[in-house]
């Protein structure tokens, strides 16, 4: 069985490669290369696969859920600057589909027992998301 | 990696086949056989599916979205889909405008990933997905 909780998060970044000029950066990017950064109130959703426990009818704790994502995801990146703030986006740049596969790894750590992590679906607005299911990212 | 873009058009059509009798039309597809026809606020979602690539990007967002927007926008947005759409073959039902929506994307596909999904929904409470092959 799937399970699935949501959580928010509002950060800014800048999608630009450091090495690049500014018109390069703007080429691949557009307006997500403006250097002084814009935001996003970016929903997350994680879903993790398992069967339900005999004993207590329950796939996973959805209060440790909500305490994971609290403490790895929402917690570091709310109200933050992803370049400036939260690693390793100093050096990777912040696109939806690299902060889709920091935030796999941050949740595949923790995802522990009978139940896997099946996919991060990550918003960036309400009309643009991405899907991660780990691995090769195809 | 899957990446999603969303999009909205507006287009009217009636549901009608030559294969029924007018009465049999009427039954199969109620309201919408009226004669006049009528339109919706259509929500179509278009999903991309490849490795991602050094700049940290499955699919250039400005390529996907000019080749949604002269392909399949300029095709269907504010159209008639009984009347303006050249080579709809059929009833212009979402499945079969979704057929069609695939169709055109791949015979103009000009992007890294493939096209791995259309998800159309004709009103909120109906919605149509169509995996591509």
């Amino acid at each position: 069985m799937l399970l699935t909780r949501k959580a928010e998060f509002s950060a800014s970044h800048v999608c630009a490669n450091p090495s690049w000029s500014e018109e390069q950066n703007r080429q691949v990017y557009g307006a997500n290369a403006n250097p002084h950064g814009h935001g996003h109130n970016y929903v997350l959703e994680v879903t993790v696969e398992g069967d339900p426990d005999p004993v207590t009818g329950m796939v996973f704790d959805l209060r440790e859920l909500k305490q994971i994502l609290n403490e790895e995801i929402v917690e570091p990146m709310d109200h933050r600057f992803l370049n400036r703030e939260v690693p390793p986006f100093d050096r990777v740049v912040p696109t939806t589909e690299n902060l889709a596969i920091e935030i796999w790894k941050r949740m595949d750590a923790r995802i522990q027992g009978g139940v896997r992590l099946r996919t991060v679906r990550l918003y960036e607005t309400p009309d643009l998301f991405v899907e991660y299911q780990g691995g090769v990212c195809a | 990696m899957r990446l999603t873009c969303r999009y909205s058009f507006s287009a009217s059509h009636r549901l009608d086949t030559p294969a029924l009798s007018p009465e049999e039309n009427r039954r199969l597809y109620g309201k919408c056989n009226n004669p006049f026809g009528h339109g919706h606020n259509y929500t179509l979602d278009v999903t991309v599916e490849g490795p991602v690539d050094p700049n940290g990007q499955v699919v250039d967002r400005e390529a996907l979205h000019e080749l949604v927007k002269l392909r399949v926008l300029g095709l269907v947005d504010h159209k008639d889909l009984n009347r303006d759409i050249p080579g709809f073959l059929g009833v212009p039902t979402t499945e079969n405008l979704a057929a069609l929506i695939e169709r055109t994307l791949k015979d103009h596909w000009n992007l890294a990933p493939r096209l791995a999904r259309i998800r159309i929904s004709e009103t909120e409470r109906n919605t149509f997905v169509l995996e591509a092959k």
